[in-house]
């Protein structure tokens, strides 16, 4: 524990932080329950009694009992995991490359006026391009299989990290740069130790938005001849006239997105705990 | 030996911040500046530091110029300027990159102690007061044991009574290794107790320079330290009175 109060060479006492840093912000007691299920439990409860009861027929929309059921089965085959595994992968793989692509983009154009210049307009101008007018160039010039599925999730990742990050750069407080230059730093040395951290919590809210974008543009990937993932059995069900299949796929795309935004928002909290926002403990 | 030949500033919208200083700061000397808003006492510093160029004129660090920030020399801002994402300890460690892990650890650990802030070492700057924020500039300016400090109204942002245990603090570190200082201030009273002497700066006439013959440590109830305060008061007024109180009719006193 720190003690309340620091005394200088002079017996001046200082008033001392009065809470240890990273402790957890005092709230209520319902704000530890997950409110966020409320809503979708009630909507697949209440879509289900009306089911139940004859309300209502099921057959476009079946109720959240028959997506349970075709979810298990597609589990217990095995083809469940087969394509989750197969959008993961492509998810993640692309998420990688957008992250790295518009990282170093958005650094450079934020750091450098003349690189800002030279790129940020043809850059916006792709940035208005739909993902799906990709998708055509893509298959002639990577072909149907992996690379191209990839490059279209980077593409999609990487815009809105290209511009959270170029656009933080410029905003990074003059002063903290000055001291930077009192000290002799480097452009590296500024763009790493603190254009970089002074735009983190821009970043990783760029970051978060990236992966949401990600997981949109596997759907537009999987649906350009794919064989497995989630994508495909979306258009499998369509195909096949199940409407289940396909709402299990959505279930899962929505239950992914949320796992893996969550596990990037619990990843990078660490690095934000310096932030001081209105709700951060005192 | 800091100095400074003929050192003018003239920003690109024609307005000129610094005309023609001739100055020599010896080595451990507190050199204080004061002058009325907008009369050029930051630009000067920022020109001293290296962190604007002169349109005309040098500066020299012993008979080096400075013409970009020098290792030597470091700077204390008007505002703490801590990195919020770095603890205390690491803000401190900011300038001294260049050491070894190990050497970094004891210099910070020593500044902090030396500005009796060791207790926060861990701390982020969002939970520090006005005054401990300050304190830790101070540390991070004074880790690299620069030749010249320069401070920028340090402690103008302050309550009074913390801003007068900053003073006495500020020459008790001065005292430890005893670096050239140049303290830009609008405070006289802070000028007067910090100071060896003090350049009242004017807009548009020649500056004066004062050297207050009072013993240290200053006393600021002293009469000849309220006598002092009466003259370099009257000075300030004089530097921004309108030109015909001066007898310069170049600025006439409708236009200040």
């Amino acid at each position: 524990m720190e003690p309340a109060s620091t005394t200088t060479a002079a017996g001046v006492a200082w008033d001392a932080p009065d809470q240890a840093p990273g402790a957890p912000p005092p709230g209520h007691r319902w704000q530890r329950w997950p409110l966020g299920l409320l809503l979708p439990l009630g909507l697949g409860l209440g879509w289900e009694a009306l089911v139940a009861c004859g309300l209502a027929n099921g057959h476009l929309l079946p109720p959240p009992s028959r997506i349970v059921v075709t979810l298990v089965a597609l589990a217990r085959s095995g083809d469940l995991w087969l394509h989750i595994w197969a959008t993961l992968q492509r998810v993640a793989l692309g998420f990688l490359f957008g992250v790295l692509a518009g990282t170093a983009g958005g650094a450079l154009t934020g750091y450098s006026p003349l690189a800002r210049r030279l790129f940020d307009p043809t850059l916006q101008a792709l940035r208005s391009i739909p993902s799906i007018a990709w998708v055509p160039l893509f298959i002639l010039w990577f072909g149907i299989f992996e690379t191209s599925k990839v490059i279209l999730i980077a593409v999609g990742v990487f815009f809105p990290i290209y511009l959270a990050l170029s656009a933080a750069i410029l905003d990074v407080d003059r002063k903290l740069v000055e001291v930077a230059r009192i000290f002799r730093f480097s452009p590296l040395e500024m763009v790493w130790r603190v254009l970089l951290p002074a735009t983190l919590p821009s970043y990783v809210t760029a970051l978060r938005a990236g992966l949401g974008l990600g997981w949109m543009f596997v759907v537009a990937a999987e649906f350009m001849g794919a064989s497995e993932g989630l994508g495909f059995l979306l258009v499998d069900g369509q195909m096949t006239g199940r409407p289940q299949t396909v709402l299990a796929s959505i279930a899962v795309f929505a239950l992914l997105g949320k796992a893996t935004d969550g596990l990037l928002a619990a990843g990078t909290q660490r690095f934000l705990r310096w932030q001081d926002g209105f709700r951060t403990p005192r | 030996m800091l100095t400074l030949r003929r050192l003018s500033k003239r920003y690109p919208n024609g307005h000129l911040a610094v005309n023609a200083i001739d100055l020599a700061v010896a080595p451990g000397e507190i050199f204080g500046v004061v002058g009325g808003s907008g009369c050029g006492k930051s630009t000067l510093l920022r020109l001293i530091s290296g962190l604007e160029q002169p349109s005309e004129g040098t500066v020299a660090l012993s008979g080096t110029p400075v013409l970009a920030p020098r290792q030597e020399v470091g700077v204390v801002f008007q505002e703490p300027r801590l990195m919020p994402w770095l603890s205390i300890a690491d803000n401190v460690a900011f300038g001294i990159r260049h050491l070894s892990p190990a050497e970094r650890r004891a210099r910070v650990a020593e500044t902090l102690a030396r500005v009796g802030l060791s207790a926060v070492a861990d701390h982020w700057p969002r939970e520090l007061s006005g005054g401990m924020a300050q304190r830790v500039a101070l540390a991070r300016a004074l880790v690299g044991t620069p030749r010249v400090l320069l401070l920028d109204e340090p402690f103008s942002a302050l309550d009074a009574m913390t801003r007068a245990d900053l003073q006495d603090h500020l020459l008790d570190l001065w005292a430890y290794d005893r670096p050239t200082m140049v303290l830009v201030t609008h405070d006289i009273e802070e000028a007067l107790v910090l100071a060896d002497r003090i350049l009242v700066m004017r807009q548009g006439s020649p500056n004066v320079t004062l050297t207050p013959d009072l013993p240290r440590p200053r006393d600021r109830t002293d009469l000849s330290f309220l006598e002092w305060k009466r003259r370099l008061l009257l000075e300030l007024h004089r530097s921004m009175a309108p030109a015909a109180v001066r007898g310069d009719e170049r600025f006439p006193a409708a236009a200040i």
